[in-house]
Formats: structure tokens, C-alpha cells, sequence
């Protein structure tokens, strides 16, 4: 390193004597095999590990459901056949016998969700009924609801606190359970790169669980945190899945793609009420048609006072929150 | 203008064109935007399908009191209300059961300023009584609490008070609603207290209050 004459390297010692010479050269050669076999062995590695991903793909994605076609563009024959693949994957990976459909939006019928803030006691029943119904990963709690606890006299849930673990209801606070708003100008919808989210008819947002990328726009750009991402793939016990499953909602998710509410639209465009509503020992949810003049939910629009969370953004949730007093 | 159609007699043909062009355009797409608006009002003239009935779960069945022993088979035994009730006073101010060393030892006790015999019938103790002295039968309930609660039963006639299960469209299937006291306990209808259930575990977290 210190050589005084370092423009003639072979010459090493600068003495003239062949001692240093030949052993140096051999160093150097050496040196530069290691790093070489060092750089080789790295590349070949990060390599190896930059393809892993594509041996997943032939492990976990048949040939059938990468050259898959976009929900809209599938005809009939295509979707039973989707289908019929999705069922058989389901009873290789999870062991359970399952049914998958597609119902359509009902023509005419617009869904509406009304949340009671005077009577919730945040029990959280509505957000383990979403997890249960919709097949969500049994270790990570996943679910589309979050329960926010709010201060009373507080609006912005963005300062409610969602990890609350004491009895419920405490008296200086009130609880605002938060899930897809189903936007009449849906944010996630304008950001999807690929297209692979919508909204459909009756107002409800969904996702072709095939098409999607896993970019994670959408939850970026949802105001509620409405939008959830499999980082991996859902772990449900066989007992546990329920099978009554449909293709744009509850049908188990691969790993890496979004989810979200769909108002439990395998249930609700079967005339049936969400399992949400169902599960609240409180009465706090109210359902229905918005095109319904005579629906539950409209009474509660025309009678109560009523409002949307960030309705500055002007997204026009399809979810609406009301007190009783 | 009228220069410049002297000097360019082909400009006024051109735009004839165009205005030609440009209206039957409008009357097509006038029509597209017409052709469905007589197709919607005939779909509520079609006989709609009878709406599945709505059935609102029965209250209590008349209490019975349990008095500890066993019949010859292992039953346990009862008595009516009216057994004890019958060699009883009632009394009228009575709105606690905390000072009873009998019967309703240890009932929570919490409505309000009532009194038992505010819903309890002193005539018959195997009813209810309205506010106008008229019996009510225990599985009736939801007309004696409906005399205070007003606007609870008008929001719950509404659908837009208390659980149910079922259908949102009753053109599909049927709905079962709860009764007033299958939530609320008559005699302490606040809620109380509950442990909330899964704990999220997000991975990404979101704001916490904290």
C-alpha cells in the first residue's frame, strides 16, 4: 500500500530483487479470484432470490389462473369454469368443501348503511362477525370493521383509538365502528393501475381478487383505512371456513392482493342482511335500499340526524352515522 | 359575415351540413335517452310477490317461581306467581328487592323511579297491567313498555330500533325481530358493561388516540 513507486506495480519492492516479484503477483491474483468468486457467489444468490417469487407462482398459481381474464370480460361458460377451479383449489389448500357464486346487483336496488353512535357500546361483535363470514386470517384478527373509541364531543375518528381492551361502554366515550363507506366517487377505484376494482350497480365497491396487482394504491388513497392487504395467505382451520362464498366477496383471498367490505354482498343481493347487522346485540345497524322509499334506511335518512364521516372530501359515502338524541 | 359567405358560397352549404348532422345527432341521442323511461313504470304494475312475513319474537312465558324441590320424576317444581301472592299485601310503594328475605333475594333492581306494581298486576300477579289498569300477558310485553318508551317503539316500528336477523328484502325471505327484553333486562334495562371481543392485530397500524 505504502509503495513509493506505485506507476510500476511488477517492480514491487523497488529494490530490483526478485523476491517480492512473483509471491505479490500471486497475491494479487488471489485477491482478485476471491472478490471475483465472492462477487460471482453473491450474484448468483441475489439472483436465486430475485426469481423465488416466479417458483411461488408455479407452487400456488396453476397456468389456468394466471392467464385468467378480468372479471367483466369472462363469459358465463368462463366464470362456471373459474369457478369450478377456485372450488377444487379451495378443497386442495384448505380441505373444505365449498360454494361459490356470483350474484348480480339487483336491478333497481341501491344499498344503504345507517349506524346508530347513540346505542353501539363497542362490544366489537360486528367486527368477529366479519371475520368469521368472510373468511378473513384467523391469526391476525382480520376483519373490515374497526371499532374506533372516541372522546365524547370528538368527530374525527382519525384520533379515536381502535386497540381498546377494557369493559365497554366507558362513560366519557363513545364508539364508532368504521368499514368500506362504498363511495359514490370511490378514491381506490380512480388510483387502481390495472382496473381490478369497481362499483358496481347497487353501489357496492368490489375487487376481482384475480386481477389484482397487491400495489396497495387503493389503501393509500382510502380516507377511511377501509381497504386491507393479504400479506399472506389466510390460514383458516377447514371446520372454520364458511363456505357460502362469492366470487367478488368472501371467496378466500390469495396472498398479496387487496380486500375490503362488500356489504356481505353474497348475502345482501340474496335479499339477506348483512352479517354485521346481524351480530349486533345492540340493534345499532340499520340496512336496506336507498332507491326504497319505504326502506328502513330511508327513514333513518329522512328522520334522523344524520352525517358521514369527511364528507369534506365530497366522496359521498353510502354509509351513514346518526344519534338517537 | 355576409361577406364572407358572398365571397365563399361553399362555407354556407358546409355548415348547412353540419347543422343537419348536428340535429339529427340530438334526436338520436334524444331518443336513446327516452326509449327506457316508459320501460320503468311498467315493472310496478307486474303482481308483486307476497312479502314474507316479519315476526317479532314473543316475550317471556308467564314466570314461574322454582321452589327447590323435585317431583317423584326428577322435575323440578314451580309455583305460579299467584300461589304466594294470593296470601300476600301488595304493596304499592315497593321499588326495591334489596330488604326481601324470601322470594326475589338478590334481584337487580334499576328502572327508573318504578315501582313493582308500576308493571306487576296486584290483581292478578300472573300479568302485567298498562298504565290504565288493563291485564297484559308476559309474552305481550313490548305494549306495556311501549307506554314510556315512545319514541323507542316508534323508531323500532321504523326498523331502525333493535336486532334482527334474516332478510332486507322481504320479497326474498322471511325476518325474525327481536322483542324489547330480549336485550333490555325489564328490571335493569341499561346495558351493562361487556368485554369487547378479537382485538385487532393489524400489521399496518392505524392512528391509536394515543
Amino acid at each position: 500500500m505504502n509503495d513509493p513507486t506505485p506507476a510500476s506495480p511488477k517492480t514491487s519492492c523497488g529494490s530490483g530483487c526478485s523476491c517480492a516479484s512473483a509471491p505479490n503477483d500471486e497475491g494479487n491474483s488471489t485477491r482478485r479470484s476471491v472478490i471475483k468468486g465472492l462477487g460471482a457467489t453473491l450474484g448468483v444468490a441475489a439472483y436465486a432470490k430475485a426469481l423465488a417469487p416466479l417458483t411461488e407462482l408455479t407452487k400456488e398459481t396453476s397456468m389456468d389462473e394466471f392467464l385468467q381474464k378480468h372479471y367483466k370480460e369472462l363469459s358465463k361458460e368462463e366464470i362456471a369454469t373459474v369457478i369450478a377451479r377456485l372450488t377444487r383449489e379451495t378443497k386442495e389448500k384448505y380441505g373444505a368443501d365449498v360454494t361459490i357464486s356470483d350474484p348480480k346487483p339487483q336491478e333497481g336496488v341501491k344499498f344503504g348503511y345507517a349506524l346508530n353512535l347513540s346505542i353501539c357500546n363497542g362490544c366489537r361483535k360486528c367486527a368477529e362477525a366479519c371475520h368469521l363470514e368472510n373468511n378473513h386470517d384467523r391469526a391476525s384478527h382480520q376483519s373490515y370493521i374497526r371499532v374506533f373509541e372516541m372522546s365524547k364531543g370528538s368527530m374525527d375518528f382519525e384520533k379515536g383509538n381502535v386497540h381498546y381492551d377494557h369493559p365497554v361502554p366507558q362513560p366519557d366515550k363513545y364508539y364508532m365502528p368504521v368499514q368500506c363507506q362504498q363511495c359514490e366517487h370511490p378514491p381506490c377505484v380512480d388510483v387502481c393501475p390495472v382496473e381490478a376494482t369497481w362499483k358496481e350497480n347497487d353501489g357496492i365497491v368490489v375487487v376481482d381478487y384475480n386481477w389484482c396487482i397487491g400495489c396497495r394504491y387503493c389503501e393509500a388513497a382510502c380516507p377511511y383505512h377501509a381497504r386491507r392487504f393479504n400479506w399472506q395467505k389466510p390460514q383458516i382451520p377447514a371446520a372454520e371456513v364458511n363456505p357460502d362464498q362469492g366470487y367478488l366477496s368472501n371467496r378466500i383471498r390469495p396472498q398479496g392482493v387487496m380486500e375490503k367490505c362488500t356489504f356481505c354482498l353474497h348475502r345482501t343481493r340474496n335479499g339477506r342482511l348483512p352479517a354485521c347487522l346481524e351480530a349486533c346485540p345492540t340493534g345499532a345497524r340499520v340496512f336496506g335500499d336507498l332507491n326504497d322509499p319505504n326502506s328502513e334506511v330511508r327513514y333513518v335518512l329522512e328522520n334522523k340526524r344524520v352525517f358521514v364521516l369527511k364528507e369534506e372530501l365530497g366522496l359521498k359515502p353510502q354509509f351513514f352515522y346518526f344519534f338517537d338524541e | 359575415m355576409s361577406l364572407l359567405l358572398k365571397k365563399h358560397p361553399a362555407l354556407a352549404w358546409i355548415a348547412l351540413v353540419v347543422f343537419a348532422s348536428l340535429c339529427s345527432l340530438a334526436v338520436v341521442w334524444a331518443q336513446k335517452n327516452h326509449a327506457p323511461a316508459p320501460a320503468a313504470p311498467v315493472a310496478p304494475n307486474e303482481p308483486k310477490p307476497k312479502p314474507h312475513p316479519v315476526t317479532i319474537k314473543p316475550g317471556p312465558a308467564t314466570p314461574r317461581l322454582d321452589t327447590g324441590l323435585k317431583d317423584p320424576t326428577g322435575q323440578p317444581i314451580t309455583a305460579a306467581c299467584s300461589t304466594c301472592h294470593s296470601t300476600t299485601t301488595p304493596n304499592v310503594a315497593r321499588n326495591s328487592a334489596h330488604d326481601l328475605f324470601q322470594a326475589h333475594r338478590g334481584l337487580d333492581y334499576a328502572h327508573g323511579s318504578l315501582t313493582c306494581l308500576s308493571c306487576h298486576n296486584a290483581k292478578d300477579y300472573d300479568t302485567l297491567h298498562l298504565a290504565d289498569g288493563r291485564g297484559v300477558a308476559f309474552p305481550d310485553v313490548m305494549t306495556l313498555c311501549a307506554q314510556c318508551h315512545g319514541t323507542a317503539m316508534r323508531d323500532y316500528l321504523h326498523g331502525s330500533h333493535g336486532g334482527m336477523n334474516g332478510h332486507w328484502n322481504l320479497a326474498q325471505g322471511p325476518r325474525v325481530r327481536n322483542n324489547c327484553v330480549n336485550c333490555h333486562d325489564p328490571h335493569h334495562p341499561k346495558f351493562p358493561l361487556v368485554r369487547p371481543v378479537l382485538p385487532p392485530r393489524d400489521r399496518i397500524s392505524v392512528p391509536t388516540g394515543h
